[in-house]
């Protein structure tokens, strides 16, 4: 179905609001003919990239190619692209019938005409009425509306509703289809009709669809291609099936159905050890380094004590239907399983096959800083608040004086008030507090991901300042916390050369 | 029971307050009295009709006036429906800090008593008039900017609500199917707040047909008055009630006038009824 030309390219699209990035160096080329779903957790950015391709927000910098002409600063009403709304915004005061001709009744097309003289020339009329009638009433079939034109919009179903602003655009046989999370109004039995119904008519139709949603069941579903965003950044462009199983970190195998992530150590060639056990594996990484690796449920073989490679309890017996579902415990880590097969609750044994262990690279081992200025206090600002800093690590047997100078061993005095530094904060060395006047520094939770004894959750404060935390205690996404780091804690680097701050 | 004892007291006290003195008014256009008095003879007779129609200088007074006030109104609430209603809309797409400030700017001038923005206006065309036009400002032009700038909040009002109701992606969709900026803010946007507008156009009307205050303040000289100060009935029957009785002429004008308003707001009731019933369909 899907060709090898590119339909639309976006390239280093950005996009700043106020005092924050939406959409930060968006780069995809998307073929025609294909169905791309943009997937993300709300306030990831999605719709904002769609809203740009459809013309209603302008890229801040970055531009965007249709057919490679440049469309970046195009207004919508030129761009051969249609979307269908959230909450469709039909018109309340159309009937179906000319909901769906009103884009027909402004389109003009271009037809020849020998005047007088005998030239010929181009001109440009109205559609006729017969010929918008044609149109509509075959949107209308291709839709299942067919004998509800005359109908006001106020009296149709959600699911009609939802057919008429997908009628009202493809009449216009617009080059891409974007729709903007289309389904989310609908109940779960229409969602799901809807779904296969929309597929058969992409498959149809060989138009380009750009699809919208959080639901990573609809784009798992529906998608030739899926790109999953998080905090305005691209993660991961690929198939479904490679998303599904070679999720490249830790945030899209959380995304993307149910997963068990561990800390992990490459101990050999092909090696990984997790779980207090080693494992063979099929990712050959570099030896010796720490990796984040994803079980899915389905993927671990359950047996009797012994059997496998490492015994575990099971505390949580849940029947699905189909399966069922376990929580096993092994040692501190806990482990989800799906199995067809029943186990009581109690001893049990895990084994993995190789190609059930995907190894993804760590996103981040510690919190760095850059950039910071030293304060009078030995402090340096960060966000809207301030971390405390130990600043005799900067000079070996150093010390602290009582008038606030470092002083070395051999009697030279430091000032390093106004000092460029740069700082490292470990993961596991950030405190988060639930009283948010008890910390130094104010943040909220963007996401929390459970890696099987502890929780890595990503702390945002003001001016975008992330912080990567590792705890074992559970914080809801969302929340105010305080953050708190232990001076200790914190490794300082001295940009330029200490001689410079001698007094 | 009580509530409907109550209800029903409000109802027939309203209509007794509100419509007996207009009753009272009509039945003596119907007199030939100068003066309305219900001792005496009643005196029925056209007389006055005759003479609100005849050449006198008092109907040409009165027609004058009547002609002033009419073309006053229309034209002020016209160009308010507009600015109000393109205010609103602007408004409505704004970022929400700024929404509220402009929402607080138009409340200022409804809350505020008619007698202070009638003193500014005037202050700031003195103002304006001596130092920066060299020339007496005072003339239709200022009268029509201060009926226009008593209105514009009541259109706003009227408008912001239906904007409020309305899908904001409306707009959006209509430029996404093809239509400019322009055409989509009349086939999309200004079908879905028309009733609004609609109701925020009579009410800069009624407020433009009986205003005084700022009338008083801002006139000068045209119109139907030429020369002289333009006249409106406000205006008139003010300066009629310093020197003598108001005259008799009004009382059958009165009487069109009501019969007027009377007639509109039963085709407004009838065409709601009918609108309710069928469904509104229009086409594009």
């Amino acid at each position: 179905m899907a060709s090898e030309e590119v339909i639309i390219s976006l390239n280093n699209v950005v996009k700043q609001f106020d005092d924050f990035k939406a959409v930060d160096n968006f780069t995809l080329d998307i073929k025609k003919g294909q169905f791309v779903t943009i997937l993300g957790p709300s306030g990831c950015g999605k719709t904002t990239t769609l809203r740009m391709i459809g013309g209603f927000e302008l890229p801040s910098s970055g531009t965007i190619l249709l057919n490679n002409q440049d469309i970046t600063l195009l207004p919508p009403y030129k761009r051969p692209i249609n979307t269908v709304f959230q909450r469709y915004a039909l018109f309340p005061h159309l009937n179906v019938y000319n909901n769906v001709a009103f884009g027909l009744k402004l389109k003009k097309v271009e037809y020849k005409k020998t005047n007088k003289k005998g030239e010929e020339v181009v001109k440009q009329r109205h559609l006729t009425t017969q010929e918008i009638d044609e149109l509509v009433y075959k949107a209308l079939e291709i839709v299942d509306l067919e004998e509800l034109e005359d109908r006001d919009i106020s009296t149709l179903s959600g699911g009609q509703q939802q057919r008429v602003a997908i009628a009202r655009c493809i009449v216009n046989k617009p080059e891409i289809l974007l729709l903007d999370e289309p389904l989310g109004a609908l109940d779960l039995k229409m969602r799901k009709e809807m779904q296969i119904e929309l597929k058969a008519m992409h498959k149809r139709l060989g138009m380009t669809f750009i699809y919208v949603t959080h639901d990573q069941e609809e784009a798992l579903t529906m998608s030739d291609m899926i790109v999953v965003m998080n905090d305005g950044v691209i993660q991961q462009v690929g198939t479904p099936e490679e998303i599904y199983n070679e999720p490249v970190n830790a945030f899209v195998a959380d995304f993307i159905g149910e997963s068990n992530i561990y800390n992990a150590l490459m101990t050999g060639k092909e090696v990984i050890k997790f779980l207090g056990q080693e494992f063979k594996c099929l990712d050959d990484y570099p030896v010796n380094e720490r990796y984040d690796v994803v079980i899915r449920p389905e993927d671990i073989i359950l047996g009797k004590p012994g059997k496998g490679k490492v015994d575990g309890v099971i505390t949580q017996k849940v029947f699905k239907g189909v399966h069922y579902e376990y929580v096993i415990m092994v040692g501190k880590n806990e482990v989800i399983a799906k199995s067809t097969v029943a186990f009581d609750e109690g001893p049990v044994s895990i084994d993995l096959k190789p190609d059930g262990i995907h190894v993804m690279k760590k996103d981040n081992l510690s919190n760095i800083f850059t950039n910071l200025e030293v304060n009078k206090d030995d402090s340096v600002d960060l966000s809207d608040g301030y971390l405390d800093l130990d600043l005799t690590q900067i000079i070996k047997d150093s010390s602290k004086d009582e008038d606030g100078y470092i002083v070395t061993k051999g009697g030279k005095k430091f000032d390093f008030t106004g000092a460029k530094v740069s700082i490292e904060v470990p993961l596991d060395k950030v405190e988060l507090t639930d009283d948010t006047e008890a910390g130094t520094l104010v943040g909220r939770i963007i996401s929390s991901i459970y890696h099987g004894d502890h929780y890595q959750i990503v702390v945002r404060c003001a001016e975008d300042e992330d912080f990567i935390v590792e705890t074992e205690y559970t914080f809801n996404e969302g929340e105010e916390v305080g953050i708190k780091v232990d001076k200790k804690n914190i490794k300082v680097r001295l940009k330029g050369s200490v001689d410079d701050y001698e007094i | 029971m009580v509530k409907k004892i109550l209800a029903r007291t409000y109802l027939y006290m309203i209509l007794f307050i509100m419509y007996l003195p207009i009753l009272v008014l009509i039945a003596f256009a119907f007199s030939s009295n100068d003066v309305i008095s219900f001792s005496g003879n009643y005196n029925f007779s056209f007389v006055l009709f005759e003479n609100l129609f005849s050449n006198t200088k008092v109907a040409k007074q009165i027609w004058t006036a009547m002609g002033n006030t009419v073309i006053i109104a229309v034209i002020s609430s016209l160009i308010s429906l507009v600015l109000g209603t393109l205010g609103a809309i602007g408004t409505f797409y704004l970022s929400k800090r700024k929404k509220k400030a402009v929402e607080f700017a138009t409340q200022i001038p409804i809350a505020n008593a008619e007698i202070v923005i009638a003193l500014s206006l005037t202050v700031m065309f003195v103002f304006l008039g001596t130092y920066i036009f060299k020339t007496k400002l005072f003339s239709f032009w200022t009268l029509l900017i201060g009926h226009v700038v008593l209105s514009i909040p009541f259109v706003y009002l009227n408008v912001k609500p239906k904007l409020t109701q309305m899908d904001p992606h409306i707009y959006e969709a209509a430029l996404d199917l093809g239509a400019t900026p322009n055409k989509a803010l009349m086939k999309a946007v200004v079908p879905q707040i028309a009733s609004g507008m609609f109701s925020g156009f009579l009410l800069a009307m009624t407020l433009s047909l009986d205003d005084y205050i700022v009338t008083e303040f801002t006139r000068g000289a045209g119109l139907l008055s030429g020369d002289a100060a333009i006249e409106t009935l406000s205006t008139f029957i003010q300066t009629s009630l310093k020197k003598h009785a108001v005259p008799a002429e009004l009382r059958p004008l009165t009487l069109f006038i009501f019969l007027f308003v009377l007639a509109a707001v039963l085709g407004l009731s009838i065409y709601r009824y009918h609108n309710d019933k069928k469904g509104v369909r229009k086409d594009v």
